[in-house]
């Protein structure tokens, strides 16, 4: 369903992404992880349109993102770090709006959103206003939108974060559901190691731009002789804690944290 | 099609749903008709140029459609990364239609404020003399809110951070307004004040204004409608160029 190869990504000098290839079968749960500014961003951002590489192909379902836009946005669904809703509006009008925009004719568009937002539980809520919302229901919500055009693929950047453990462990159910019940192939990025370990099938380790470790949770544990998930990766990209800059984005994080006096996140 | 529509859609719901932010935006218009409309308006009088409230008052609508889109379009910087705009990027929908929703939306809540001051203006006492100029004046109120709509899409698809907002802010929009004629006749000005009205786009939405509505006029209708249409067509094509470069 993704197939990369030799995949690579360059900034003058700087190379974010170095020679990376990996597949995603369908249907799978596949779990990309990482330190900061190991390239993960900037692989997803290929991945979903937003970037053209520098080197190496890309395959969505069989079509090319960096050539066929179009086509290949209409096959995945994306679920962002920050959030991507319109809290002005309701979460309907925020479902009915990706609807128009992925042309989703309006009957099924109704009746989809309508089966959606049962089951991620927000349905009593739906002529609400986002910015009433709490940061675990913006999150559902957000995952409900991505999944409107019955997309193949569904990429989750750091879907749980900031979220409490009841509402993080009804995510993965209803994401694990939706994986069992529809086939949709899931794309994450996480910092949570447990959760990358209980919900992924197979796993890719990037750092410094390169894969490090693909596998099952079972492989990598065995490979390194760890006992979770969280001690073979740290096993495998070490334990330093990777300097970074503060850049315009977390700038603008910590104001967004400042004005959302309201929501959790 | 129904892209641009929607997007038209949010631009206008949200704006009809903060009624604060409406009612906000009012105070600066009114700030200056009462403080300079009538503060001035006896020595505008004793200057044989007439009633000030009369002047002034295109000025301030011309002011509040100004501002109102700039600012529409420098929303961008944030929708970008925290909003709707991120959702629009990655949908299947070329961006020119988005660019276009948004342009659109951004001007038609520009152009209702621009409505509500002219009705706080007819209570501050300024008085419409001639009705039948009225499709002009909502022409130039049209052309003006979608030329700076478009400008601040497009400082916006070049900004990454509220930074450089400030700048743009300080030492663009505001000479804008206040260099434009809107707050005072253009008849012997200084010469550099001079150059910079002329080069200033909103001068001849001020003036399209009081040529329609008080019959007053420094340019002219004919040549203020047509610098207007060449400027918004010019600002809607670079802004639509540089929205389409948009990296998240």
């Amino acid at each position: 369903m993704i197939r990369v190869s030799n995949l690579v990504k360059r900034y003058g000098d700087f190379t974010a992404v170095n020679d990376i290839s990996f597949d995603v079968n369908e249907g799978e749960i596949f779990a990309f992880l990482g330190p900061n500014g190991a390239g993960k961003t900037t692989t997803i951002k290929i991945l979903t349109t937003l970037l053209k590489p520098t080197s190496g192909s890309v395959q969505l379902d069989g079509r090319d993102p960096s050539v066929d836009h179009n086509e290949a946005r209409k096959r995945f669904g994306i679920v962002f770090q920050d959030p991507s809703l319109d809290d002005e509006l309701t979460a309907y009008e925020n479902m009915d709006f990706h609807g128009v925009l992925y042309k989703v004719p309006r009957k099924i568009r109704r009746e989809r959103i309508e089966s959606l937002l049962k089951l991620f539980e927000l349905w009593e809520r739906r002529n609400d206003p986002v910015k009433q919302f709490s940061g675990g229901m913006k999150r559902r919500l957000e995952i409900a939108r991505g999944l409107l055009h019955t997309p193949k693929i569904v990429f989750l950047d750091e879907p749980t974060l900031g979220l409490d453990p009841q509402t993080r462990n009804q995510l993965w159910t209803h994401v694990k559901k939706l994986n069992e019940q529809e086939r949709v192939t899931v794309f994450l990025t996480t910092h949570y190691m447990e959760e990358a370990e209980r919900v992924a099938h197979r796993i890719a380790i990037i750092d410094h731009g390169k894969i490090v470790a693909q596998g099952t949770a079972q492989e990598l544990k065995t490979q390194t002789g760890a006992e979770t998930l969280e001690q073979a990766f740290l096993a495998l990209t070490g334990s330093t804690i990777r300097a970074e800059e503060g850049s315009a984005l977390d700038q603008m994080r910590t104001m967004a944290r400042m004005f959302r006096g309201r929501g959790r996140r | 099609m129904s892209a641009i529509y929607i997007l038209w859609l949010r631009q206008v719901k949200r704006y009809v749903r903060s009624k604060p932010r409406i009612i906000a935006a009012l105070g600066q218009p009114l700030l200056f008709l009462i403080a300079l409309g009538f503060g001035f308006g006896p020595i505008f009088q004793r200057a044989g140029q007439g009633n000030y409230i009369q002047f002034l008052a295109p000025g301030v609508i011309g002011m509040t459609i100004l501002f109102t889109a700039v600012f529409s379009g420098i929303e961008l910087i944030w929708d970008r990364q925290f909003g709707f705009l991120k959702e629009t990027l990655v949908a299947p929908v070329p961006r020119i239609l988005v660019m276009i929703g948004r342009t659109l939306g951004g001007a038609t809540v520009a152009l209702l404020q621009g409505v509500i001051v002219v009705a706080i203006c007819l209570i501050a006492g300024f008085r419409v003399t001639n009705f039948r100029a009225l499709p002009e004046a909502v022409l130039v109120m049209v052309l003006v809110a979608v030329m700076f709509t478009a400008l601040g899409t497009a400082i916006a698809s070049v900004l990454s951070d509220f930074q450089g907002f400030q700048l743009i802010m300080n030492f663009l929009v505001m000479p804008i307004f206040f260099l434009s004629g809107a707050l005072f006749p253009l008849t012997n000005l200084p010469a550099v004040l001079n150059v910079i009205a002329i080069i200033d786009p909103l001068s001849y939405g001020v003036d399209g204004l009081r040529s329609a509505l008080i019959g007053v006029a420094h340019f002219g209708l004919p040549l203020d409608l047509a610098v207007l249409s060449i400027i918004t067509a010019a600002l809607v094509g670079t802004g639509s160029a540089l929205f389409s470069r948009i990296q998240l």
